[in-house]
């Protein structure tokens, strides 16, 4: 199973990015070959949707979690709607949410906050 | 020529002065209600949308009013066959592609259309969705335009397009355009056709960072301004300070009154119930429409 989170850095002894739409990167691990990648953003400068479009990366990469510290509603929905389950990380390095996350210690991610989406123009 | 127009009172001049600020309650509309007020005869538009208190003041006999509605893509599923052509088009990322199927994020969409025409298949058609409503009314010698976005709309740009529309089939008239707070986009779109424009200010530190918001805006659209200092006290005015290091010429002066400020929040007109208020802001006025003939004529000598 492919799970995703989002990073300021690539590398898995870093901690996990803030935020989720306008993160840098994505890793996306691979929980039965422990292969890692980590993919670009593309919606880290999008002027607006980028919880859309990040969320749309991640759809399209076909991983079926992502760990994150928050997630906006349009993200939400995208994410629920293709059945990518959310998970809420811990303090700590992206290495020690995947063991967290392996060993069943992540709770679900349920404090969805509103998009920042009002500076459309 | 310049000379005459300077002092001639040109009955009928189409002139458009919008009148902003960098925050809420800075005098935006004290300013733009009493400018209208102290006119022979003014069109005054309140583009302040999410929370248009112009009406308070002029109290209009409303004439006329129009819904205002956005265009949403709806995508017939039946017709659809997945390419994920318009997903990959909308620059807005108002559509997602999931399980093989297109699917719209209102509150994001741009109302552009494009999705609609490059779907080879037909499948996306453009539905109305109302935002928000502007009325017109009259008030003695003013037409008041006033522009309604509903609650829960995250922009307020349609209906200001509309009513700078609407308000132009009032022919050759002086327009004050009561400007949103800030700069974002709906205070781009309010003074786009702006001949001039006035920044209120407030004489604080916080006052300034405000000014100098809207000083890179208009700026930024090589827009002729000037700036009207509101709330004077004696002492030190940060606010006036800055405008003097930013050659920022200073039209006008509004005093920190409790005569003006018990009127203004009894919602009555400061320039028709009182002399000195109606002195002032005719002034003002004149001011104003002076310095926006001269950077007409300095625009059109160029």
């Amino acid at each position: 199973m492919k799970i995703a989170i989002p990073m300021d850095e690539k590398d898995l002894k870093t901690s996990v990015c803030p935020s989720f739409g306008r993160a840098p990167y994505f890793l996306i691990y691979n929980t039965e070959s422990g292969e890692s990648l980590f993919l670009d953003n593309s919606a880290v400068a999008s002027q607006g949707g980028a919880g859309i479009k990040a969320a749309q990366t991640l759809v399209d990469s076909g991983v079926k979690a992502l760990l994150t510290p928050r997630c906006g509603e349009n993200a939400e929905e995208v994410l629920r709607t293709a059945e990518i389950s959310i998970f809420k990380t811990i303090a700590g390095t992206a290495q020690q949410n995947i063991d967290a996350f392996k060993a069943n210690q992540l709770s679900v991610l349920n404090d969805i906050h509103p998009g920042f989406h009002g500076q459309k123009g | 020529m310049t000379f005459i127009r300077d002092f001639m009172v040109k009955k009928g001049e189409d002139m458009r002065i919008a009148v902003l600020s960098g925050k809420g309650g800075t005098g935006k509309t004290l300013v733009s209600v009493n400018l209208a007020s102290a006119a022979d005869s003014a069109v005054y538009i309140d583009c302040d949308v999410e929370e248009p208190d112009g009406h308070l003041f002029f109290k209009p006999q409303i004439v006329s009013s129009e819904e205002i509605a956005v265009k949403l893509p709806s995508i017939d599923n039946g017709l659809c066959n997945g390419c994920r052509k318009c997903v990959d088009f909308c620059k807005f990322n108002a559509l997602a592609f999931i399980k093989g199927r297109p699917c719209v994020f209102e509150d994001v969409c741009h109302s552009c259309g494009g999705c609609t025409l490059v779907c080879p298949e037909r499948a996306i058609t453009e539905t109305d969705r109302a935002v928000g409503e502007i009325r017109k009314g009259t008030s003695g010698s003013v037409t008041a335009y006033t522009g309604i976005l509903k609650p829960g709309e995250e922009s307020g740009v349609p209906i200001i397009k509309r009513i700078m529309q609407a308000s132009g089939s009032e022919g050759d008239a002086l327009r004050i355009i009561d400007c949103p707070p800030g700069s974002a986009c709906v205070v781009v779109e309010s003074i786009r056709d702006a001949d001039y424009c006035i920044l209120v200010a407030e004489p604080t530190v916080f006052g300034v960072h405000n000014l100098n918001m809207v000083y890179g805006l208009v700026k930024l659209f090589n827009k002729p301004f000037g700036a009207v200092l509101n709330k004077c006290l004696d002492g030190e005015n940060p606010a006036e300070k800055f405008c003097i290091e930013n050659s920022i010429p200073i039209i006008g002066r509004i005093p920190f009154d409790t005569e003006l400020g018990k009127m203004n929040s009894d919602a009555e007109i400061a320039a028709r119930e009182s002399k000195k208020y109606k002195e002032l802001f005719s002034d003002l006025l004149r001011t104003a429409m002076k310095e926006a003939r001269r950077e007409t004529a300095f625009d059109t000598q160029r």
